[in-house]
Protein backbone atom coordinates (compact mmCIF):
# COMPACT_ATOMS: atom_id res chain seq x y z
CA UNK A 1 0.00 0.00 0.00
CA UNK A 2 2.77 2.38 0.92
CA UNK A 3 4.54 2.13 -2.43
CA UNK A 4 1.44 2.19 -4.53
CA UNK A 5 1.07 5.24 -6.69
CA UNK A 6 -2.60 5.86 -7.14
CA UNK A 7 -3.53 5.34 -10.74
CA UNK A 8 -3.82 8.58 -12.64
CA UNK A 9 -6.71 9.66 -14.82
CA UNK A 10 -5.99 6.66 -17.05
CA UNK A 11 -7.20 4.24 -14.40
CA UNK A 12 -10.58 2.97 -15.33
CA UNK A 13 -11.10 0.34 -12.70
CA UNK A 14 -11.24 0.56 -8.96
CA UNK A 15 -11.21 -3.20 -8.62
CA UNK A 16 -10.82 -4.73 -5.22
CA UNK A 17 -7.65 -6.62 -4.48
CA UNK A 18 -7.62 -10.38 -4.56
CA UNK A 19 -4.24 -10.38 -2.84
CA UNK A 20 -2.70 -7.70 -0.68
CA UNK A 21 0.98 -8.02 0.13
CA UNK A 22 2.42 -5.79 2.79
CA UNK A 23 6.02 -5.41 3.93
CA UNK A 24 7.11 -8.83 2.74
CA UNK A 25 10.66 -9.82 3.72
CA UNK A 26 12.03 -13.16 2.51
CA UNK A 27 15.25 -14.77 1.37
CA UNK A 28 17.48 -17.81 1.32
CA UNK A 29 20.16 -18.64 3.85
CA UNK A 30 21.41 -15.49 5.53
CA UNK A 31 20.34 -12.80 3.10
CA UNK A 32 17.04 -11.13 2.31
CA UNK A 33 16.04 -11.09 -1.34
CA UNK A 34 12.69 -9.40 -0.72
CA UNK A 35 13.26 -6.40 1.49
CA UNK A 36 9.81 -5.07 2.25
CA UNK A 37 7.60 -5.71 -0.76
CA UNK A 38 4.12 -4.21 -0.77
CA UNK A 39 1.73 -4.58 -3.66
CA UNK A 40 -1.85 -5.43 -4.51
CA UNK A 41 -3.22 -7.73 -7.15
CA UNK A 42 -6.43 -6.34 -8.61
CA UNK A 43 -9.25 -8.81 -8.96
CA UNK A 44 -10.05 -9.74 -12.53
CA UNK A 45 -6.90 -8.15 -13.91
CA UNK A 46 -3.45 -9.09 -15.06
CA UNK A 47 -0.76 -7.68 -12.81
CA UNK A 48 2.71 -7.85 -14.29
CA UNK A 49 5.89 -7.74 -12.21
CA UNK A 50 9.04 -6.80 -14.09
CA UNK A 51 12.54 -5.83 -13.04
CA UNK A 52 16.21 -6.56 -13.66
CA UNK A 53 17.92 -9.82 -12.78
CA UNK A 54 18.09 -10.36 -9.08
CA UNK A 55 15.25 -7.95 -8.31
CA UNK A 56 13.39 -10.69 -6.44
CA UNK A 57 10.59 -11.48 -8.90
CA UNK A 58 10.81 -15.25 -8.73
CA UNK A 59 11.41 -15.10 -4.99
CA UNK A 60 8.15 -13.17 -4.67
CA UNK A 61 6.37 -15.95 -6.58
CA UNK A 62 7.94 -18.59 -4.34
CA UNK A 63 6.81 -16.69 -1.24
CA UNK A 64 3.23 -16.34 -2.46
CA UNK A 65 2.92 -20.01 -3.34
CA UNK A 66 4.42 -21.06 -0.01
CA UNK A 67 7.63 -22.59 -1.36
CA UNK A 68 9.57 -20.00 0.61
CA UNK A 69 8.46 -18.92 4.05
CA UNK A 70 8.64 -15.15 4.50
CA UNK A 71 10.44 -13.75 7.53
CA UNK A 72 8.17 -10.75 7.89
CA UNK A 73 5.10 -9.22 6.33
CA UNK A 74 1.69 -10.40 5.26
CA UNK A 75 -0.04 -11.69 2.13
CA UNK A 76 -3.74 -11.43 2.70
CA UNK A 77 -6.27 -13.14 0.48
CA UNK A 78 -9.95 -13.33 1.45
CA UNK A 79 -9.09 -12.19 4.95
CA UNK A 80 -6.55 -14.99 5.38
CA UNK A 81 -2.81 -14.49 5.62
CA UNK A 82 -0.91 -16.81 3.28
CA UNK A 83 2.37 -16.14 5.10
CA UNK A 84 3.47 -19.22 7.01
CA UNK A 85 1.08 -21.61 5.26
CA UNK A 86 2.28 -24.65 3.36
CA UNK A 87 2.22 -24.80 -0.45
CA UNK A 88 -0.60 -27.37 -0.18
CA UNK A 89 -2.74 -25.09 1.99
CA UNK A 90 -2.11 -22.17 -0.34
CA UNK A 91 -3.05 -24.30 -3.32
CA UNK A 92 -6.33 -25.19 -1.60
CA UNK A 93 -7.00 -21.51 -1.05
CA UNK A 94 -6.94 -21.13 -4.83
CA UNK A 95 -3.44 -19.93 -5.66
CA UNK A 96 -1.91 -21.98 -8.46
CA UNK A 97 1.55 -21.39 -9.90
CA UNK A 98 2.92 -22.31 -13.30
CA UNK A 99 6.65 -22.65 -12.72
CA UNK A 100 9.34 -21.07 -14.85
CA UNK A 101 10.86 -24.31 -16.11
CA UNK A 102 8.96 -26.82 -18.18
CA UNK A 103 7.20 -29.12 -15.80
CA UNK A 104 5.09 -31.55 -17.80
CA UNK A 105 5.57 -35.30 -17.55
CA UNK A 106 6.98 -35.90 -21.00
CA UNK A 107 6.02 -39.56 -21.28
CA UNK A 108 2.42 -38.99 -20.25
CA UNK A 109 -0.24 -37.77 -22.63
CA UNK A 110 -1.37 -34.18 -22.76
CA UNK A 111 -4.72 -35.19 -21.33
CA UNK A 112 -3.12 -37.03 -18.41
CA UNK A 113 -0.93 -34.03 -17.69
CA UNK A 114 -3.88 -31.65 -17.67
CA UNK A 115 -5.91 -33.99 -15.47
CA UNK A 116 -3.06 -34.09 -12.97
CA UNK A 117 -3.71 -30.41 -12.33
CA UNK A 118 -6.88 -31.52 -10.60
CA UNK A 119 -5.27 -34.17 -8.42
CA UNK A 120 -6.61 -32.60 -5.23
CA UNK A 121 -10.18 -32.80 -6.53
CA UNK A 122 -11.87 -35.78 -4.95
CA UNK A 123 -14.90 -35.81 -7.26
CA UNK A 124 -14.17 -37.51 -10.59
CA UNK A 125 -17.15 -36.00 -12.33
CA UNK A 126 -15.93 -32.56 -11.24
CA UNK A 127 -12.57 -33.39 -12.77
CA UNK A 128 -14.30 -34.31 -16.03
CA UNK A 129 -16.33 -31.10 -16.04
CA UNK A 130 -13.25 -29.00 -15.37
CA UNK A 131 -11.36 -30.78 -18.13
CA UNK A 132 -14.19 -30.03 -20.55
CA UNK A 133 -14.19 -26.38 -19.47
CA UNK A 134 -10.42 -26.12 -19.94
CA UNK A 135 -10.63 -27.70 -23.38
CA UNK A 136 -13.30 -25.15 -24.23
CA UNK A 137 -10.87 -22.32 -23.47
CA UNK A 138 -8.08 -24.10 -25.35
CA UNK A 139 -9.66 -26.22 -28.10
CA UNK A 140 -6.21 -26.77 -29.64
CA UNK A 141 -5.14 -28.65 -26.52
CA UNK A 142 -8.10 -31.00 -26.87
CA UNK A 143 -6.69 -31.77 -30.30
CA UNK A 144 -3.36 -32.82 -28.80
CA UNK A 145 -4.86 -34.72 -25.88
CA UNK A 146 -3.65 -38.19 -26.90
CA UNK A 147 -0.11 -37.11 -27.75
CA UNK A 148 2.81 -37.46 -25.40
CA UNK A 149 3.56 -34.13 -23.79
CA UNK A 150 7.24 -34.50 -24.69
CA UNK A 151 6.37 -34.44 -28.38
CA UNK A 152 4.98 -30.90 -28.20
CA UNK A 153 6.95 -27.74 -28.96
CA UNK A 154 8.01 -25.44 -26.13
CA UNK A 155 5.17 -23.03 -26.78
CA UNK A 156 2.59 -25.82 -26.91
CA UNK A 157 3.88 -27.24 -23.65
CA UNK A 158 3.38 -23.83 -22.05
CA UNK A 159 -0.28 -23.86 -23.06
CA UNK A 160 -0.71 -27.33 -21.58
CA UNK A 161 0.85 -26.08 -18.35
CA UNK A 162 -1.65 -23.23 -18.30
CA UNK A 163 -4.49 -25.68 -18.89
CA UNK A 164 -3.24 -27.90 -16.08
CA UNK A 165 -3.22 -24.92 -13.71
CA UNK A 166 -6.80 -24.02 -14.68
CA UNK A 167 -8.10 -27.40 -13.50
CA UNK A 168 -8.40 -25.96 -10.00
CA UNK A 169 -10.23 -22.83 -11.21
CA UNK A 170 -7.68 -20.71 -9.38
CA UNK A 171 -8.63 -17.50 -7.67
CA UNK A 172 -5.17 -16.34 -8.50
CA UNK A 173 -2.96 -17.77 -11.23
CA UNK A 174 0.79 -17.18 -10.85
CA UNK A 175 2.80 -17.27 -14.07
CA UNK A 176 6.57 -17.17 -13.59
CA UNK A 177 8.27 -15.99 -16.80
CA UNK A 178 6.06 -17.86 -19.26
CA UNK A 179 8.12 -16.50 -22.17
CA UNK A 180 11.32 -18.13 -20.87
CA UNK A 181 13.15 -19.84 -23.69
CA UNK A 182 10.50 -19.21 -26.32
CA UNK A 183 11.13 -17.63 -29.72
CA UNK A 184 9.48 -14.24 -30.29
CA UNK A 185 7.00 -15.72 -32.76
CA UNK A 186 5.82 -18.30 -30.24
CA UNK A 187 5.68 -15.64 -27.56
CA UNK A 188 2.69 -14.07 -29.19
CA UNK A 189 0.61 -17.23 -28.97
CA UNK A 190 1.55 -17.66 -25.30
CA UNK A 191 0.58 -14.07 -24.56
CA UNK A 192 -2.68 -14.55 -26.45
CA UNK A 193 -3.37 -17.54 -24.23
CA UNK A 194 -2.75 -15.46 -21.10
CA UNK A 195 -5.21 -12.89 -22.37
CA UNK A 196 -7.76 -15.65 -23.07
CA UNK A 197 -7.42 -17.07 -19.56
CA UNK A 198 -7.92 -13.64 -18.10
CA UNK A 199 -10.91 -12.92 -20.33
CA UNK A 200 -12.48 -16.14 -19.02
CA UNK A 201 -12.37 -14.61 -15.53
CA UNK A 202 -9.08 -15.63 -13.93
CA UNK A 203 -6.97 -13.09 -12.05
CA UNK A 204 -3.33 -13.35 -13.05
CA UNK A 205 -0.06 -12.32 -11.44
CA UNK A 206 2.61 -12.50 -14.09
CA UNK A 207 6.39 -12.23 -13.77
CA UNK A 208 7.91 -11.41 -17.11
CA UNK A 209 11.40 -10.69 -18.38
CA UNK A 210 10.12 -9.14 -21.58
CA UNK A 211 9.01 -6.03 -19.71
CA UNK A 212 7.43 -4.22 -22.62
CA UNK A 213 5.35 -7.11 -23.88
CA UNK A 214 4.34 -8.06 -20.35
CA UNK A 215 3.29 -4.57 -19.31
CA UNK A 216 1.36 -3.94 -22.48
CA UNK A 217 -0.61 -7.11 -21.89
CA UNK A 218 -1.43 -6.18 -18.30
CA UNK A 219 -3.91 -3.99 -16.51
CA UNK A 220 -1.42 -3.29 -13.74
CA UNK A 221 2.35 -3.09 -13.64
CA UNK A 222 4.94 -3.28 -10.90
CA UNK A 223 8.69 -2.72 -11.27
CA UNK A 224 10.86 -4.38 -8.66
CA UNK A 225 14.51 -3.66 -8.12
CA UNK A 226 16.81 -4.92 -5.42
CA UNK A 227 14.05 -6.56 -3.42
CA UNK A 228 11.64 -3.66 -3.38
CA UNK A 229 8.76 -2.26 -5.41
CA UNK A 230 10.10 0.82 -7.14
CA UNK A 231 7.26 1.71 -9.50
CA UNK A 232 3.64 0.73 -9.81
CA UNK A 233 0.54 1.84 -11.64
CA UNK A 234 -1.48 0.76 -14.60
CA UNK A 235 0.44 -1.32 -17.14
CA UNK A 236 0.58 1.63 -19.48
CA UNK A 237 1.71 4.11 -16.81
CA UNK A 238 4.60 1.87 -15.84
CA UNK A 239 5.46 1.14 -19.47
CA UNK A 240 5.68 4.84 -20.23
CA UNK A 241 7.50 5.87 -17.07
CA UNK A 242 11.02 6.98 -18.04
CA UNK A 243 12.32 5.87 -14.65
CA UNK A 244 11.99 2.23 -15.69
CA UNK A 245 15.18 2.41 -17.79
CA UNK A 246 17.19 3.70 -14.85
CA UNK A 247 15.92 0.83 -12.73
CA UNK A 248 17.24 -1.66 -15.25
CA UNK A 249 20.51 0.04 -16.13
CA UNK A 250 21.45 1.69 -12.86
CA UNK A 251 21.56 5.35 -11.99
CA UNK A 252 18.04 5.48 -10.58
CA UNK A 253 17.44 8.73 -8.72
CA UNK A 254 15.87 7.38 -5.58
CA UNK A 255 17.98 4.67 -4.04
CA UNK A 256 16.62 2.09 -1.66
CA UNK B 1 45.30 2.81 -26.90
CA UNK B 2 45.78 -0.63 -28.29
CA UNK B 3 43.30 -3.41 -27.89
CA UNK B 4 44.75 -6.13 -25.70
CA UNK B 5 41.86 -8.46 -26.48
CA UNK B 6 39.76 -8.35 -29.61
CA UNK B 7 37.11 -10.51 -31.23
CA UNK B 8 36.17 -9.99 -34.84
CA UNK B 9 32.87 -11.13 -36.29
CA UNK B 10 32.57 -14.20 -34.12
CA UNK B 11 29.72 -16.58 -34.92
CA UNK B 12 28.70 -19.46 -32.72
CA UNK B 13 25.58 -21.60 -32.97
CA UNK B 14 24.39 -24.47 -30.79
CA UNK B 15 22.15 -26.62 -32.93
CA UNK B 16 19.82 -24.12 -34.54
CA UNK B 17 20.29 -21.47 -31.89
CA UNK B 18 22.59 -18.61 -32.77
CA UNK B 19 24.42 -17.68 -29.59
CA UNK B 20 26.89 -15.25 -31.16
CA UNK B 21 26.29 -13.40 -34.38
CA UNK B 22 29.03 -11.22 -35.90
CA UNK B 23 30.26 -10.43 -32.43
CA UNK B 24 33.05 -7.88 -32.39
CA UNK B 25 34.44 -6.46 -29.18
CA UNK B 26 37.64 -4.75 -28.06
CA UNK B 27 39.21 -4.48 -24.64
CA UNK B 28 41.90 -1.82 -24.37
CA UNK B 29 45.02 -2.57 -22.39
CA UNK B 30 44.93 -1.28 -18.84
CA UNK B 31 41.16 -0.81 -18.72
CA UNK B 32 38.33 -2.41 -16.83
CA UNK B 33 35.77 -3.40 -19.45
CA UNK B 34 32.23 -4.58 -18.78
CA UNK B 35 30.19 -7.01 -20.85
CA UNK B 36 26.47 -6.81 -20.16
CA UNK B 37 23.22 -7.85 -21.79
CA UNK B 38 19.97 -9.58 -20.90
CA UNK B 39 19.79 -13.27 -20.03
CA UNK B 40 20.78 -15.43 -22.96
CA UNK B 41 22.46 -12.62 -24.90
CA UNK B 42 25.68 -14.62 -25.35
CA UNK B 43 28.00 -13.22 -22.68
CA UNK B 44 29.22 -16.52 -21.29
CA UNK B 45 29.43 -18.04 -24.77
CA UNK B 46 31.73 -15.21 -25.78
CA UNK B 47 33.89 -15.93 -22.71
CA UNK B 48 33.95 -19.58 -23.74
CA UNK B 49 34.99 -18.78 -27.29
CA UNK B 50 37.74 -16.40 -26.13
CA UNK B 51 39.15 -18.95 -23.69
CA UNK B 52 38.89 -21.93 -26.04
CA UNK B 53 36.08 -23.79 -24.29
CA UNK B 54 33.79 -23.33 -27.29
CA UNK B 55 34.99 -23.27 -30.89
CA UNK B 56 33.91 -20.31 -32.98
CA UNK B 57 32.05 -21.24 -36.17
CA UNK B 58 33.53 -18.15 -37.80
CA UNK B 59 35.43 -15.03 -36.81
CA UNK B 60 38.68 -14.40 -35.01
CA UNK B 61 40.02 -13.80 -31.51
CA UNK B 62 43.23 -11.82 -30.96
CA UNK B 63 45.34 -11.30 -27.87
CA UNK B 64 47.33 -8.18 -28.67
CA UNK B 65 48.38 -8.97 -32.25
CA UNK B 66 48.43 -12.69 -31.84
CA UNK B 67 45.62 -14.72 -33.39
CA UNK B 68 44.38 -17.16 -30.76
CA UNK B 69 41.12 -18.25 -32.37
CA UNK B 70 40.08 -21.72 -31.22
CA UNK B 71 43.29 -22.32 -29.28
CA UNK B 72 43.00 -24.93 -26.55
CA UNK B 73 42.02 -23.61 -23.11
CA UNK B 74 45.38 -24.42 -21.52
CA UNK B 75 47.18 -22.58 -24.29
CA UNK B 76 44.94 -19.52 -23.94
CA UNK B 77 45.59 -19.62 -20.22
CA UNK B 78 49.36 -19.89 -20.73
CA UNK B 79 49.25 -16.92 -23.11
CA UNK B 80 47.90 -14.77 -20.31
CA UNK B 81 44.10 -14.89 -20.28
CA UNK B 82 42.74 -15.92 -16.90
CA UNK B 83 39.09 -16.43 -16.15
CA UNK B 84 36.66 -17.42 -13.45
CA UNK B 85 33.87 -19.93 -13.87
CA UNK B 86 31.11 -18.94 -11.47
CA UNK B 87 32.48 -21.20 -8.72
CA UNK B 88 32.53 -24.41 -10.73
CA UNK B 89 36.33 -24.73 -10.72
CA UNK B 90 36.77 -24.75 -6.96
CA UNK B 91 37.52 -28.14 -5.40
CA UNK B 92 35.43 -28.30 -2.24
CA UNK B 93 37.34 -31.17 -0.64
CA UNK B 94 40.73 -29.48 -0.99
CA UNK B 95 41.88 -26.74 1.33
CA UNK B 96 41.96 -23.14 0.17
CA UNK B 97 45.76 -23.36 -0.15
CA UNK B 98 45.57 -26.63 -2.07
CA UNK B 99 43.13 -25.01 -4.47
CA UNK B 100 45.62 -22.22 -5.00
CA UNK B 101 48.44 -24.69 -5.62
CA UNK B 102 46.36 -26.53 -8.20
CA UNK B 103 45.96 -23.24 -10.02
CA UNK B 104 49.70 -22.60 -9.93
CA UNK B 105 50.73 -25.92 -11.43
CA UNK B 106 52.54 -24.19 -14.26
CA UNK B 107 55.02 -22.45 -12.00
CA UNK B 108 56.05 -24.43 -8.95
CA UNK B 109 58.88 -22.40 -7.51
CA UNK B 110 57.71 -20.28 -4.62
CA UNK B 111 54.14 -21.19 -5.46
CA UNK B 112 53.08 -21.51 -1.87
CA UNK B 113 54.50 -18.17 -0.86
CA UNK B 114 52.89 -16.39 -3.79
CA UNK B 115 49.60 -18.13 -3.21
CA UNK B 116 49.63 -16.88 0.38
CA UNK B 117 50.33 -13.36 -0.83
CA UNK B 118 47.36 -13.53 -3.18
CA UNK B 119 45.12 -14.82 -0.42
CA UNK B 120 46.29 -11.97 1.82
CA UNK B 121 45.62 -9.43 -0.88
CA UNK B 122 42.14 -10.82 -1.47
CA UNK B 123 41.50 -11.05 2.25
CA UNK B 124 41.02 -14.76 2.94
CA UNK B 125 44.52 -15.77 4.06
CA UNK B 126 43.07 -16.68 7.45
CA UNK B 127 41.19 -19.53 5.77
CA UNK B 128 44.14 -21.04 3.89
CA UNK B 129 43.90 -24.34 5.82
CA UNK B 130 40.10 -24.57 5.64
CA UNK B 131 38.42 -26.92 3.18
CA UNK B 132 37.10 -24.85 0.31
CA UNK B 133 33.74 -26.57 0.69
CA UNK B 134 33.32 -25.07 4.16
CA UNK B 135 33.70 -21.49 2.99
CA UNK B 136 30.71 -19.20 2.82
CA UNK B 137 29.40 -18.25 -0.59
CA UNK B 138 31.09 -14.86 -0.39
CA UNK B 139 34.41 -16.37 0.68
CA UNK B 140 34.26 -18.76 -2.25
CA UNK B 141 33.74 -15.81 -4.58
CA UNK B 142 36.94 -14.34 -3.14
CA UNK B 143 38.81 -17.64 -3.54
CA UNK B 144 37.69 -17.69 -7.15
CA UNK B 145 39.30 -14.28 -7.62
CA UNK B 146 42.51 -15.28 -5.80
CA UNK B 147 42.65 -18.49 -7.84
CA UNK B 148 42.72 -16.64 -11.15
CA UNK B 149 45.47 -14.29 -9.95
CA UNK B 150 47.92 -17.11 -9.29
CA UNK B 151 49.03 -17.42 -12.90
CA UNK B 152 49.56 -13.66 -13.17
CA UNK B 153 47.47 -13.27 -16.35
CA UNK B 154 47.66 -10.11 -18.45
CA UNK B 155 43.90 -9.98 -18.77
CA UNK B 156 41.34 -11.39 -16.38
CA UNK B 157 37.86 -12.43 -17.43
CA UNK B 158 35.45 -12.43 -14.51
CA UNK B 159 32.05 -14.12 -14.76
CA UNK B 160 29.66 -12.46 -12.31
CA UNK B 161 32.16 -11.64 -9.56
CA UNK B 162 29.50 -9.76 -7.58
CA UNK B 163 26.66 -12.24 -8.15
CA UNK B 164 24.79 -13.07 -4.98
CA UNK B 165 27.15 -11.39 -2.52
CA UNK B 166 26.28 -8.69 -0.01
CA UNK B 167 26.93 -5.02 -0.51
CA UNK B 168 30.06 -4.72 1.64
CA UNK B 169 31.61 -7.69 -0.14
CA UNK B 170 30.64 -6.22 -3.51
CA UNK B 171 32.55 -3.08 -2.54
CA UNK B 172 35.49 -5.15 -1.31
CA UNK B 173 35.65 -7.00 -4.62
CA UNK B 174 35.35 -3.77 -6.60
CA UNK B 175 38.23 -2.28 -4.62
CA UNK B 176 40.45 -5.30 -5.23
CA UNK B 177 39.74 -5.03 -8.96
CA UNK B 178 40.59 -1.32 -8.90
CA UNK B 179 43.90 -2.01 -7.16
CA UNK B 180 44.80 -4.77 -9.59
CA UNK B 181 43.87 -2.51 -12.46
CA UNK B 182 46.04 0.29 -11.06
CA UNK B 183 48.87 -2.25 -10.98
CA UNK B 184 48.37 -2.88 -14.68
CA UNK B 185 45.86 -5.70 -14.99
CA UNK B 186 43.23 -5.51 -17.69
CA UNK B 187 39.73 -6.82 -16.95
CA UNK B 188 36.70 -7.98 -18.87
CA UNK B 189 33.75 -8.47 -16.54
CA UNK B 190 30.35 -10.06 -17.06
CA UNK B 191 28.01 -8.89 -14.34
CA UNK B 192 24.31 -8.25 -13.79
CA UNK B 193 24.77 -5.85 -10.89
CA UNK B 194 24.53 -2.57 -12.79
CA UNK B 195 25.77 -0.32 -10.00
CA UNK B 196 28.87 -2.49 -9.85
CA UNK B 197 29.45 -2.49 -13.61
CA UNK B 198 28.67 1.16 -14.16
CA UNK B 199 30.71 2.26 -11.17
CA UNK B 200 33.76 0.17 -11.98
CA UNK B 201 34.14 -0.06 -15.74
CA UNK B 202 35.82 2.34 -18.13
CA UNK B 203 34.02 0.86 -21.12
CA UNK B 204 30.89 -1.22 -21.35
CA UNK B 205 29.88 -3.45 -24.27
CA UNK B 206 26.25 -4.52 -24.53
CA UNK B 207 25.21 -7.78 -26.16
CA UNK B 208 21.74 -8.68 -27.32
CA UNK B 209 21.00 -11.89 -29.20
CA UNK B 210 24.72 -12.48 -29.64
CA UNK B 211 25.41 -9.13 -31.28
CA UNK B 212 26.96 -5.94 -29.91
CA UNK B 213 24.23 -3.30 -29.75
CA UNK B 214 26.26 -0.61 -27.99
CA UNK B 215 29.73 0.05 -26.62
CA UNK B 216 31.17 3.03 -24.80
CA UNK B 217 31.59 4.68 -21.41
CA UNK B 218 28.95 3.71 -18.81
CA UNK B 219 27.08 7.00 -18.90
CA UNK B 220 26.67 6.87 -22.66
CA UNK B 221 25.68 3.21 -22.74
CA UNK B 222 23.20 3.65 -19.91
CA UNK B 223 21.15 6.15 -21.86
CA UNK B 224 21.37 4.40 -25.23
CA UNK B 225 17.95 3.53 -26.57
CA UNK B 226 19.17 0.27 -28.10
CA UNK B 227 20.41 -0.85 -24.70
CA UNK B 228 17.07 -0.08 -23.16
CA UNK B 229 15.39 -2.02 -25.95
CA UNK B 230 17.64 -4.99 -25.24
CA UNK B 231 16.73 -5.00 -21.57
CA UNK B 232 13.05 -4.18 -21.73
CA UNK B 233 12.34 -6.59 -24.55
CA UNK B 234 10.65 -6.52 -27.87
CA UNK B 235 7.14 -5.25 -27.84
CA UNK B 236 5.32 -8.09 -29.52
CA UNK B 237 1.95 -6.34 -29.62
CA UNK B 238 2.82 -3.77 -32.22
CA UNK B 239 5.40 -5.27 -34.53
CA UNK B 240 6.77 -1.98 -35.79
CA UNK B 241 10.10 -1.88 -37.53
CA UNK B 242 12.75 -0.37 -35.33
CA UNK B 243 13.62 3.05 -36.71
CA UNK B 244 17.10 2.15 -35.56
CA UNK B 245 19.48 4.34 -37.45
CA UNK B 246 17.01 7.16 -37.97
CA UNK B 247 17.04 8.92 -34.63
CA UNK B 248 19.83 7.95 -32.32
CA UNK B 249 20.10 10.31 -29.36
Amino acid sequence: MTEQQAGGPGTSTTARSVLKIDGLVAGYGGGDVLRGVSLEVAEGGITCVVGPNGAGKSTLMAAISGLLRPRLGSMVMDGQDLAGRSPRQILRLGVVQVPQNHSLFRDMTVRENVELGGYILSDRSLTARRLAAVFEIFPQIAGWSGQKAGSLSGGQQRLVEFARALMLEPQLLLLDEPSMGLAPKILRSVFDAIRQINAAGTTILLVEQNARAGLRLSTNGVVMENGRVRLSGTGREVLENPEIGALYLGGAVSSG
Amino acid sequence: MTALLRTEGVHKAFGGVRALDTCTIEVDEGTVAGLIGPNGSGKTTLFNVITGYNKADAGEVYLADRRITNSAPDKVFALGIGRTFQLTRIFPSLTVMENMLVASQHSRTGARKRAMEQLEFIGIAGYHAALAGTLSYGQRKLLELAYVLVADPAIILLDEPAGGVNLSLVNHIANRIRELNAAGKTFLIVEHNMEFVMGLCDQVTVLDSGTVVAAGPPDIVRTDRRVLDAYLGEDIEEPEDDPDSAEDE
